[in-house]
């Protein structure tokens, strides 16, 4: 069955990733697991349709990203806020910018600028990216997992559902 | 305090003339206390602390605004009284979450996020009690995975501990909506 694949491949790399936490820190010639504020606010260049069409958004399987988005429900919804901000006019939003929504200082200060690139990051670990957050998720950390619910926010966004919103 | 007071209060010219002699400074008691890295973990511990207040303040607004659901689902003249009762049972629970969150908000110093006055809720979907049990199971299952995610980032363990507690209970509230659906009670042998 595909979700139950779906899940017990996350937990197997939350294992992996939480062995490989337990494990010696990688040399100074390591690649760099995870991104701090800076490489979340260097990438704000791209916006709008372009941004929503980076690669993580082309190379996500929709379908399986609108069942990943089941698990941002407790908070948010498309078209409208709820304790988190609505994700209708997402790509090229600038982060904290929702009229009316109490955003944290945090966010607000960001200069995210969201797009596939941004949220992909963002998405990987929201309290290493943006320190301060009152989204206080781990993240979800299959790059696949994000880009397939990259690309299901990508397509919602050019949905009806968000058309009007 | 200074380093240079003995742990009888006598402050030590010698001792002093000795820290002052090689640098011509003075170090404070927060400077010491810096490089002996206690004041490094008071840090950590006080952003910790903030990050966790972030967390169940977070948290507390998703479950106020779940007592609010169950509310409107009991009063939208939909659900069979026995569905009523258990939708009024969960609200219940959900209060004592919100309830517990609140005053741990306030335990760390901080100020619990309120109410609401008014909630966004599809109301033109839910035309049936199937309509709102599915709305309140995707509620619940969101809040699983919203609690499955917060776990890890806590930097108290015992607010970890409290969450997975609420968690576990939040998941019987999704298996029981599921299986008053139809639905396979527990389709899966692990949550996301």
């Amino acid at each position: 069955m595909n979700v139950a694949r779906l899940r017990a491949g996350a937990l197997a790399l939350a294992l992996a990733a939480a062995t490989a936490a337990a494990a010696p820190a990688p040399s100074a010639s390591g690649a760099a697991a995870t991104p701090g504020p800076a490489a979340a606010s260097g990438a704000t260049v791209a916006s709008g349709a372009a941004a929503a069409s980076g690669s993580a958004a082309l190379h996500g399987d929709a379908a399986r990203g609108e069942r990943i988005y089941d698990r941002c429900q407790a908070c948010h919804a498309l078209a409208y806020d709820r304790t988190g901000p609505r994700h209708c006019g997402l790509f090229g939003r600038k982060a904290g910018s929702v009229p009316g929504f109490p955003y944290s200082d945090a966010m607000k200060r960001s200069g995210i600028v969201w797009n596939a690139q941004t949220l992909d990051r963002f998405l990987a670990d929201p309290t290493g990216v943006v320190p301060g957050t009152a989204m206080g998720y781990a993240g979800v950390k299959d790059a696949k997992e994000r880009a397939d619910l990259i690309a299901y926010l990508a397509q919602a966004n050019r949905s009806a559902a968000c058309r009007g919103g | 305090m200074s380093f240079l007071i003995r742990t009888d209060g006598v402050t030590t010219s010698a001792g002093r003339r000795a820290l002052l002699g090689g640098s011509g400074l003075l170090l404070s008691g927060t400077a010491v206390a810096l490089l002996a890295g206690r004041s490094v973990r008071a840090a950590e511990r006080a952003g910790s602390a903030a990050q966790d207040t972030r967390i169940l303040n977070t948290a507390l607004g998703a479950e106020l605004e779940a007592i609010a659901a169950y509310q409107l689902g009991a009063d939208s003249g939909l659900l069979q009284k026995p569905v009523r009762d258990l939708a009024l049972t969960f609200q219940g629970q959900h209060r004592a979450h919100a309830d517990l969150l609140a005053s741990t908000v306030t335990k760390l110093g901080g100020k619990p996020v309120a109410a609401k006055d008014k909630y966004n809720f599809p109301t033109e979907t839910l035309k049936t009690q199937a309509d709102v049990l599915r709305f309140a199971a995707m509620l619940e299952k969101g809040a699983v995975s919203a609690y499955l995610g917060a776990v890890p980032v806590f930097g108290n363990r015992d607010l970890a501990k409290a969450a997975a507690s609420i968690l576990g209970d939040e998941a019987m509230h999704w298996a029981i909506l599921r299986n008053a659906l139809g639905e396979v009670p527990v389709p899966e042998a692990f949550v996301a």
